[in-house]
């Protein structure tokens, strides 16, 4: 049986894992479940590591850089961007 | 002139500030409302050009025309962009039958530095319930420096609104906002009638002014959205900023948040013994 990726994006609160989801993605690479905009109220975990705690492996830690000159008080992207995987059986 | 009464008053302008959005629903008269989709269902809504005077656009008897010219729309646009905009672009958003994809999230704009800002208005037409779609938005992101469909890779998020909604219904936009079209599970075609105004005017106490004292408008522009994170205490300085743009009390605080950093004590005199 061959795998695929599928990828679960958490935004947190703070770049503590396990801080509260704000924002939150699902890309299947299996194609077992489609995830579109505006398809859940809630998120699948509360965290990150309640995530890990349910077999997902963190596969990104985002960066902390301090704010270019100019830009202290400026907000922009998500900071907090957790990428987590599990991989799922395909049957292609 | 529009009726004073028909301005925005200053906690539905602090609603703006911290939200990014006012909704009205069912504002327009659903005869109005009957004779706009047919115009907007067929196309018959001519594209004007870009910086033409909002006040030269669709003259009667064009239904989406009087839409735009209803006293309380009018209300709507002279407390925020003032008298007289200019037309920027429309579009009839459809979203056809069955279609179970959302759009991407996006702002439509650029990355836009002007503390100046359009407005953009959603239109809703018919009964839109939420398995019809309609546009999502996310409160509270019309600061975000972003470009356009930059943030697309997001998916949801803790707060958003999707406009669930009746005939008629107004939701009128910061144009920072974030938002995408939502998926149309009925068997009927999703129409949302979308028009962009900048303002020609400073955008200086445009509204309804008598409530600018009202102790509650500290609360409202306080509003945190749950998505925000530990970024809540920026966007109150963003917001602090633009208050004070529109109301042009340049000493304007909530908490002490800019105060505190505009606090410079190394400029001040040497005290001599």
């Amino acid at each position: 049986m061959q795998q695929r990726q599928k990828l679960l994006v958490l935004y947190l609160r703070s770049p503590d894992l396990a801080s509260q989801v704000g924002s939150w993605s699902v890309y299947d690479g299996a194609g077992q479940s489609r995830h579109t905009t505006g398809d859940s109220e809630n998120p699948p975990y509360n965290s990150v590591l309640e995530a890990m705690q349910d077999g997902w492996r963190v596969i990104q830690f985002p960066q902390q850089w301090p704010a270019f000159p100019g830009m202290e008080y400026q907000t922009s992207y998500l900071k907090n961007e957790y990428i987590l995987e599990k991989l799922e059986d395909f049957d292609g | 002139m529009v009726d004073r009464d028909l301005l925005l008053t200053t906690k539905q302008m602090a609603s703006f500030v911290a939200n990014g959005y006012l909704r009205f629903d069912e504002l327009v008269p659903q005869d109005l409302n009957e004779a706009a989709i047919e115009e907007i269902s067929n196309r018959k809504i001519p594209r004007e050009e870009a910086g033409t005077s909002s006040e030269e656009i669709w003259p009667d008897p064009s239904a989406v025309g009087r839409v735009f010219r209803l006293p309380e729309i009018q209300g709507i646009i002279q407390s925020l962009v003032g008298p007289n905009p200019l037309y920027d672009h429309h579009a009839v958003h459809t979203v056809n039958a069955t279609h179970d994809v959302g759009q991407i999230w996006h702002a439509d704009a650029i990355i836009d530095l002007r503390m100046h800002f359009d407005i953009q208005f959603f239109y809703f037409s018919h009964d839109t319930p939420r398995e019809m779609g309609g546009t999502m938005i996310l409160p509270g992101s019309q600061f975000r420096r972003i470009s356009e469909s930059d943030i697309s890779r997001y998916q949801n998020f803790m707060g958003q609104i999707a406009m669930d909604c009746k005939a008629g219904t107004v939701v009128v936009v910061h144009h920072g906002i974030w938002h995408c079209a939502q998926p149309n599970k009925t068997d009927r075609t999703r129409y949302m009638f979308k028009l962009r105004l900048n303002p020609t005017v400073r955008q200086l106490r445009l509204w309804n002014t008598d409530d600018i004292d009202d102790p509650t408008i500290p609360g409202i522009l306080s509003t945190n959205h749950k998505w925000y994170g530990n970024e809540d205490r920026l966007e109150m300085v963003n917001r602090i900023k633009f208050w004070r743009f529109l109301t042009g009390d340049d000493d304007f605080d909530l908490h002490y948040w800019l105060g505190r950093l505009e606090n410079q004590p190394e400029t001040a005199p040497v005290l001599s013994e």
